[in-house]
């Protein structure tokens, strides 16, 4: 591990600032992601802004009948609220999916949104990777790994998002809501805060260096049932091959690109009538890569949207 | 020497009159550990501050070091030494030995500018902290020229070549035997490389003390190390000091010394400090030893009955191309059924990725998985319980030399866990049982694991306080070695067991061979229990020949040991006061075990049988373990719950063995692809539901003086099999490239049109 500062934030304007005066600063919440990279000197800054202890782990009602959720809730509590397990249980079983109760106890709303991919040559330092080192090169193409992109992908890097709970909160509509340190709020749809890597898979979003995020705003959930499946090698504790969210007449994949996928396919396919397998290979036309994932994606969507419309509809 | 017949009559353990043998005690050093508070070889107390070293790793597969820059890494902060091969302190060639007695020879680091596997160390680090050792690194340039390198296991099974000294083992005529047969399988079954992934990493501390070097590292084998160490310093074996007390995990991977020693060793030479040195998590992976990948092709030949006429298994597996190892996969299978025509070898691949080396159960681990499918494809074409078939061709004698079995319960492993399993339940048509979106289905498969009695000897110490410890040159890697020590100890002084001590992993004690081969309780136990006999033979005599004992005058045979007395008829004496008289440092007696004469006159072996149950996701290709159950013959057990660990560890890495665990090497860079336990997935939790496992009643008279067996590496053996074979049962696909990941098995049943 590099030495570096570590700096703890009073309040949310001392973290902006501090966040503003050192370039090369990043913040830490429950470092579950960041300070292992970290170790792996996969992850180099300068200065840590410690978020951890800001009051930003609430969750609320929002006028429009939505639910906010701080950036700092915890993953085992988010999970756990009963406002989310009645309204959004998509949410709560992407979360409980993910990782083991330890991580999630640590692991934070904005964490978890931000956290990095886990593309096996990513994790490797010793491999070239332009999300690591720009210009290095994608050893992911032509590599072992079957972990990569079927949408959105670009020939620099193929690696896709390892966030169950960001899957949930794209069907869900979420948005975030961040702040810099000239004061500017900005609200962003989940679906699209990750950028799709094109020339520079380095930079994983477009949130600036001193952009904090503040919450996660859910709106009133869509009428229809709600369906969470993930796909794993093994039972527990490891990254989705491929995970759907459906909730409604709206669908998400996850572990299939850069960012949580909405199937936007599909779900025109859905409300022009399309069987769920015709929705499912709607979406498929436009993906890209091994057969077999492909093959996953289609019979998963299939049932989870067949399994979605058998579930009471709320 | 003595023959299994000395072992026949009773003794304090056979007998077991406190009845401490069997009795499922804890864990000797589990509060220790469980308090985070057992010094692991990083950890030791040093006599002075230590300093870190840290291991830079070569980034390709095969070639030379063209030029190594150290100067920028030289001055960065805390940093005290640089090495590479151009400046490290002088070692022995590697393999040398001065002394032609030593277990092992010079395993020097840094030796030269040859590559010869992704992962090898080429430069060492050592600075003041861990921290700075590591961010060093950095500042280290290195220019490979990199030559071909022999990376793909699968592009040269074609050209495998023979074992070096080994030839087929051919009994009838195989090739006549298998085509004149009504029913044949034919199939190839593949395992992959596979890593052991210990949690403890490879770790030393050292310091020296004049020119005696203290070494504490994570090691199976106390003298190995310590004799590796000797022959690469230069130095006579009594100038090294090995201790290895807690071992976070060894399953062979750790039979041997790695560069953590070698470098620890000759840094604290360097620079008069204590040093520490440990493997990172990718160095585990990428620089100890594997369990190489094996090609296994079966073909069984049997008539309309079931009974085997033929059967073959010819194995192909790879090592480094300059350290050869053979993951002898079919020789179990020369003693487990019998068929008159049988034809069993291995032939090897030699690449250019690190070594290739001992994996719990090497041979068995990966061998059951394929023949123990085959026997399920067999009995599935002649329309056959798989029990019934494996009775059918039972062996009388042992198939492969003919050789009267010394116990062999297999058929009733078979039976009771059949019955208790409820295998009556198993459909045996494939994919007819549903549960929901899931196919169901059962499966067995037998284990069958050698057992081996090492020479090895043990010290004892009664004192005054009335403590008896047993020193030994042996160690616990996990396993419970402390534990069955010291039950054997006290049932055999007849002393309870608070008042027994356990001291192990020292060279400087009266040696044992180590962990490994499941030979460790066998042998360190049946030293352990001689030691013990000398002990009361000595006991006895002082207790008689002494005026001030009530039993002076009396025939020392006669006397008994209980609860804590030395006993005859209504007399006794304690043994504290026995201790006391004999002087300070009280009584002190060695003893030791080796092997009998006339042992292999027998054919020695444990057995098992194992089931599962799993379900296959319909839509996924998931499989997911949903019970588990075994039931294994491995002579008398010391310790219930210590043995059923080792068991029901062991069948759990079988689950990894048969659906998750699996390395491969990128052809492009030749390294690992999983290089962390994020990516090499080894079971947890939530992957064992109800698993569990029974041990018959069992003593082995021809075993050792105890009639004990090992039980590390059984409950691993053919545990995976049972798996694949539920697989089948319950979807209809065979699957024979492990392990059954979902892709493989959704590409199946797609191709069923499922
Ligand atoms: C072994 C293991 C298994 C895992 N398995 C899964 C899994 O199956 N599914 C899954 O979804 N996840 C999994 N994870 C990832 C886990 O969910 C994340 O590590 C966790 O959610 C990160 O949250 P954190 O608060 O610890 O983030 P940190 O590590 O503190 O930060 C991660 C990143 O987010 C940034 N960040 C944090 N908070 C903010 C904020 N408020 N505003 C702006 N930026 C911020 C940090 O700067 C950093 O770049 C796993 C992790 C581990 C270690
Ligand atoms: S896919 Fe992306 S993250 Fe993975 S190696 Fe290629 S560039 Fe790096």
């Amino acid at each position: 591990m590099k030495p570096f500062a570590f700096e703890r934030a009073r309040n949310v304007d001392h973290a902006l600032s501090l966040a503003a005066a050192a370039p090369g600063a990043r913040f830490l919440a429950g470092g579950t992601n960041l300070l292992d990279l970290m170790k792996l000197e996969i992850e180099q800054p300068e200065t840590l802004i410690d978020v951890g202890r800001l009051p930003l782990a609430d969750i609320s009602e929002t006028a429009g009948g939505g639910l906010r959720i701080g950036a700092l809730a915890t993953n085992t509590v988010v999970a756990s609220d009963p406002r989310v397990r009645s309204r959004y249980p998509v949410l709560a079983r992407a979360i409980l999916s993910g990782a083991s109760v330890q991580l999630r106890n640590k692991a934070s709303m904005g964490g978890n949104l931000m956290q990095r991919t886990r593309c096996a040559y990513f994790m490797d330092p010793a491999k070239p990777c332009n999300k690591r080192l720009p210009g290095s090169g994608c050893s992911a193409m032509g590599g072992l790994s079957q972990a990569t992109a079927l949408f959105g992908a670009s020939e620099f890097c193929v690696a896709v998002s390892a966030s169950d709970m960001s899957v949930a909160l794209a069907v869900l509509d979420a948005e975030v809501e961040t702040v810099r340190a000239d004061g500017s709020v900005r609200r962003r749809p989940v679906e699209t805060l990750h950028r799709l890597p094109g020339d520079a898979p380095q930079v994983d979003t477009d949130l600036a260096p001193d952009e904090l995020i503040l919450a996660v705003e859910l709106p009133p959930p869509p009428s229809g049932g709600q369906v969470w499946r993930k796909v794993r090698a093994r039972a527990s504790y490891i990254g989705a091959l491929a995970s759907i969210a459906v909730a409604g007449d709206r669908v998400a994949l996850g572990a299939v690109a850069a960012r949580p996928w909405r199937a936007r396919a599909a779900e025109a396919a859905l409300a022009e009538g399309a069987a769920p397998r015709e929705a499912a290979e709607a979406e498929l036309v436009s993906a890209s890569g091994e057969d077999g994932r492909k093959t996953l994606v289609r019979r998963l969507a299939t049932d989870a949207i067949q399994e979605s419309r058998k579930g009471s509809r709320s | 020497m003595s023959t299994v017949r000395d072992w026949a009559a009773p003794n304090p353990i056979t007998e077991n009159r406190s009845g401490l043998i069997g009795k499922p005690v804890d864990r000797y050093e589990g509060r220790l550990k469980v308090t985070g508070t057992a010094p692991y070889a990083f950890e030791v107390e040093t006599p002075s501050a230590p300093l870190y070293g840290h291991i830079v790793s070569a980034t390709i597969a095969r070639g030379r070091i063209a030029g190594i820059d150290l100067s920028q890494a030289a001055s960065a902060p805390g940093v005290v030494l640089v090495w590479s091969h151009l400046n490290v302190p002088v070692q022995a060639q590697r393999g040398a030995k001065l002394n032609p007695r030593s277990q092992r020879g010079s395993n020097p680091a840094l030796g030269s500018d040859r590559v010869e596997h992704y992962g090898q160390s080429v430069a060492f680090i050592l600075a003041d902290t861990p921290e700075n050792a590591r961010a060093a690194e950095a500042r280290i340039r290195i220019t490979y020229e990199a030559s071909d390198a022999d990376l793909d296991f699968g592009s040269f099974i074609d050209s495998a070549g023979p074992v070096p000294g080994e030839e087929d083992a051919r009994i009838g005529d195989f090739e006549a035997g298998y085509s004149a047969s009504a029913v044949t399988v034919d199939a190839t079954w593949f395992s992959p490389l596979q890593n052991h992934a210990q949690m403890e990493p490879c770790a030393t501390t050292a310091w020296w003390e004049g020119d005696k070097v203290v070494v504490h590292t994570s090691i199976q084998m106390v003298k190995g190390g310590q004799h590796a160490l000797a022959e690469t310093l230069g130095i006579p074996s009594d100038r090294v000091r090995l201790l290895t007390r807690y071992i976070g995990g060894g399953f062979g991977g750790k039979g041997q010394s790695y560069d953590d020693l070698t470098l620890a060793a000759l840094a604290a030479r360097e620079s008069g400090r204590p040093v520490r040195v440990a493997y990172t998590r990718r160095q585990m992976f990428q620089a100890t030893v594997h369990r190489p990948a094996v090609q296994m092709r079966v073909r069984l030949g049997a008539d309309g009955t079931g009974r085997l006429n033929a059967m073959a298994l010819e194995a192909v597996t790879h090592c480094a191309r300059n350290s050869t190892f053979v993951e002898h996969a079919a020789e179990f299978a020369r003693n487990l059924y019998a068929a008159p025509h049988r034809l069993t070898g291995h032939r090897l691949v030699r690449l250019d990725i690190p070594h290739a080396g001992a994996m719990r159960a090497p041979g068995e681990a990966p061998g059951m998985l394929s023949l123990e499918c085959a026997m399920d494809e067999l009995a599935d074409r002649l329309g056959m319980d798989p029990i019934a078939l494996r009775i059918r061709n039972e062996p009388e004698v042992d198939p492969d030399n003919a050789k009267p079995f010394s116990i062999r319960q297999l058929v009733r492993c078979m039976q009771e866990g059949a019955q208790q399993f409820g295998w009556d339940r198993r459909n045996p048509t494939p994919g007819a049982v549903r549960d929901g979106r899931w196919y169901v289905g059962m499966g067995m498969a037998t284990a069958i694991r050698g057992n081996f009695l090492l020479p090895a000897k043990a010290g004892l110490r009664l004192t005054g306080d009335g403590l008896a410890t047993l020193t030994q040159g042996m160690t616990d890697i996990g396993t419970g070695t402390y534990t069955i020590l010291a039950q054997i100890t006290g049932e055999t002084l007849g002393l309870p067991l608070d008042q027994v001590r356990v001291e192990l992993g020292d060279s400087d004690m009266p040696p044992a061979p180590g962990s490994g081969g499941q030979f460790g309780a066998a042998t360190a136990g049946s030293a352990a229990f001689e030691t013990g006999m000398v002990m009361r033979r000595r006991l006895a005599e002082l207790a008689t020949s002494d005026p001030r004992s009530p039993l002076y005058g009396e025939d020392p045979l006669l006397m008994d040991f209980a609860n804590g007395n030395i006993v005859l008829g209504n007399r006794s004496e304690s043994l504290a006061t026995l201790a006391s008289r004999a002087g300070p440092e009280g009584v002190y007696v060695e003893g030791s075990i080796s092997p009998a004469a006339d042992a292999r006159d027998w054919s020695q072996h444990t057995y098992g049988a194992q089931f599962a149950e799993v379900g296959v996701d319909s839509v996924t290709g998931e499989v997911r373990l949903r019970r588990m159950f075994g039931v294994f013959a491995a002579g008398r057990i010391l310790n219930a719950k210590l043995a059923k660990s080792q068991i029901t560890g062991g069948m759990i890495w079988g689950v990894g063995a048969a659906l998750t665990e699996s390395n491969a090497v990128d052809p492009r860079y030749g390294s690992f692809l999983h290089q962390d336990l994020g990516g090499y997935l080894a079971p947890v939790h939530a992957d064992i539901v109800n698993l569990d496992a029974v041990l018959l009643d069992e003593a082995d008279d021809k075993a050792n003086p105890m009639g004990i067996k090992g039980v590390g590496e059984l409950g691993i053996c053919g545990s995976g099999a049972a798996i694949a074979n539920a697989v089948y049962n319950a979807c209809g696909v065979r699957l024979r490239d492990y392990p059954l990941t979902p892709d493989k098995v959704l590409a199946a049943l797609e191709a069923k049109g499922l």
